[in-house]
């Protein structure tokens, strides 16, 4: 097995107070490992949104670490909190939370211009990750003008330009008819996917379980067992 | 930071609608702003024109003078008490006053006579026509060439007419820095002309002009005057004096002020607004860039200052091009922008920007990358 991307221990995160908390994280103790395509999977307001969040630094739990290749993140200062998430984590959102009013080549170029890369080069970067998603010829229209496939697919090319080495994708698919879903999960696998690299996926959809090389079950705000793809399918 | 910037930039103005009505907005209140201090300016410019125009160091009044042209006529031993006093290094006597004018078509017409010094001709305005020296002939007067020149028939040297039942000469056209406020052509002639053309109270001189000796005189000369019952102020004094009473005394500063307000108010509305709804438009997705950058509060402050100082600089340029085209139009347009009214329309419009741009941090500062995670 490859190194350790992921390690979560002793993770406890509750919202609220007294009579109104409610615990959304029970004692989650969790390991992934790049060259890994983790899934987690559980009924709605199961934790599993909280989980993401708290494995790739946005929301810090109560109690327990997290460690993300070694660096513990709560650790770390706000700034360079951001710095980690924008070098280390790429994020895939349902909704795909592109700007309307940039091209796509711009959106997808985003994270370069955060950290500092002069503008012409990151959007023909930006490009060239576009030709990666097969949309090379839609860089320079506005994303509302492309069907919600190939939205996501700018979205997971906007995730992976900074070539991080944790892709975290909530509900990918969500907002995809089946093929559609099953193509992009099937894309990101085999483009993206290797032994420097971890992609931890939170989803309902069971029919882009085959692709999944571990799926976790979350079931109360705990991971209640583990099970390979293959048990799931 | 300018790849940053540039992405601020793009997220702003591509978004053409509420970029166009957010400078609509700011340049509106700023013209607003700037036309209603630039009026006032002006009116202020000209209810001191007098003053600009003959440009002594110090003015002798009676207490009560408020404004240039409201002169209360003062004893013939005062110029000669004024005259005595340490630092002086002249003083001479000025008339002003106002006067019926029968021009040579019948018509009257309304004028402001000042009577310069018959022996220094201190105050006289530089000539445009003719020679000053020829105030001194018979039923000599000299006419100012400013926005009320066309009231007196736009004559020229040679024209007569008649002041109060006698006869008036015109020998020389002047010209003047500054057109006096209350629309009346303005005629120069000699100090000892003017009290016998024009009716009188016991005590003819209006104000007495004085130059001190040096800058350090002006003080002991203020204090010998208040000794005499009387008031001397320096130029800026007197300017000031009579602003103060348009301000404060006239109701006129006080609406100038509220349309200011107003306009600052409307400004503010249609800017505050129009970039609150383009933060909340925006909000998911700087909540999704909030995961990896914590820059957002400088993109949201360079949105809200590149729109403040275009829509700025829009509504100074909109501003002077009207004042240009209505002085071209209009002889007797008083506005003037001034640089107050640019800095007190910039401080507005950053006011304006400030509240803008807080609103739009406060909600972005507000919203995690969790809440997008969450949908």
């Amino acid at each position: 097995m490859a190194g350790v991307a992921i390690k979560a221990d002793g993770v406890n995160k509750w919202f609220g107070e007294g009579e109104a908390r409610t615990q959304a994280l029970k004692n989650v103790c969790l390991e992934t490992y790049f060259g890994e395509m983790v899934y987690i999977v559980g009924p709605s307001g199961s934790g599993k949104t909280t989980l993401l969040s708290v494995l790739s630094g946005i929301l810090r739990p109560n109690e327990g670490t997290v460690l993300c290749e070694q660096t513990s993140l709560w650790q770390l200062s706000a700034d360079d909190l951001a710095r980690f998430r924008l070098d280390k984590i790429g994020f895939v959102f349902q909704d795909y939370h592109l700007f309307p009013r940039l091209t796509t080549a711009e959106n997808v170029a985003i994270p370069l211009i955060l950290r500092r890369t002069d503008w012409d080069k990151a959007v023909e970067e930006a490009v060239k990750y576009l030709e990666i998603v097969g949309l090379k010829n839609r860089a320079d229209i506005a994303p509302v003008k492309l069907s919600g496939g190939e939205q996501q697919r700018v979205a997971i090319a906007r995730a992976m330009i900074s070539q991080p080495d944790v892709l975290i994708m909530d509900e990918p698919t969500a907002s995809l008819d089946g093929e559609t879903g099953r193509n992009i999960v099937g894309f990101v696998k085999e483009h993206f996917l290797n032994q420097g690299r971890c992609i931890l996926i939170v989803t309902h959809d069971s029919r882009i379980y085959e692709f999944a090389t571990r799926i976790l079950r979350m079931e109360d705000g705990k991971l209640t067992n583990k099970v390979d793809g293959s048990d799931e399918k | 930071m300018l790849g940053i910037l540039k992405l601020a930039y793009k997220l702003l103005v591509n978004d053409r609608a509420k970029f166009t009505a957010l400078l609509v907005g700011i340049t509106f209140a700023v013209f607003l702003i700037v036309m209603m201090t630039s009026i006032f300016a002006g009116v202020l410019d000209r209810a001191s024109a007098t003053v600009i125009n003959i440009g002594a160091s110090i003015w002798v009044m009676d207490p009560a003078v408020q404004t240039v042209a409201n002169t209360i006529g003062m004893p013939d031993y005062i110029l000669d008490a004024v005259r005595s006093v340490r630092g002086v290094k002249y003083a001479v006597p000025l008339f002003s006053g106002g006067a019926l004018v029968k021009l040579e078509d019948g018509t009257y017409q309304s004028v402001n006579v000042i009577g310069l010094d018959d022996t220094s001709l201190f105050g006289r305005p530089p000539m445009e026509e003719g020679d000053i020296g020829s105030i001194f002939a018979e039923n000599s007067f000299i006419i100012v060439h400013d926005s009320e020149f066309s009231k007196l028939g736009s004559p020229h040297v040679g024209t007569t007419f008649e002041l109060n039942d006698n006869r008036g000469v015109v020998v020389g056209i002047a010209k003047v820095s500054t057109s006096s406020l209350f629309g009346v052509p303005t005629l120069y002639t000699t100090y000892y002309r003017a009290i016998q053309y024009i009716p009188n109270p016991r005590f003819t001189i209006s104000y007495v002009l004085v130059e001190p000796k040096s800058e350090q005189d002006i003080a002991i000369i203020q204090e010998e005057v208040q000794k005499l019952g009387y008031l001397a102020l320096t130029k800026s004094q007197f300017e000031a004096r009579i602003s103060a009473f348009y301000k404060y005394q006239t109701g006129v500063g006080m609406n100038l002020l509220l349309m200011t307000i107003f306009s600052f108010v409307v400004g503010l509305s249609i800017s505050g607004q129009t970039f609150y709804t383009f933060i909340l438009e925006n909000l998911d997705k700087f909540g999704a860039l909030k995961a990896k950058s914590r820059e957002l509060v400088a993109m949201i402050m360079f949105q809200a200052a590149f729109t403040a100082l275009t829509g700025f600089g829009l509504g100074i340029g909109f501003c002077a091009l009207v004042i240009t085209l209505a002085k071209a139009r209009l002889p007797d347009y008083a506005a003037i922008v001034t640089y107050p009214n640019i800095v007190t329309a910039l401080v507005m419009v950053i006011v304006i920007a400030g509240i803008s741009s807080y609103i739009g941090v406060r909600k972005v500062l507000r919203i995690e990358p969790f809440d997008i995670f969450r949908g």
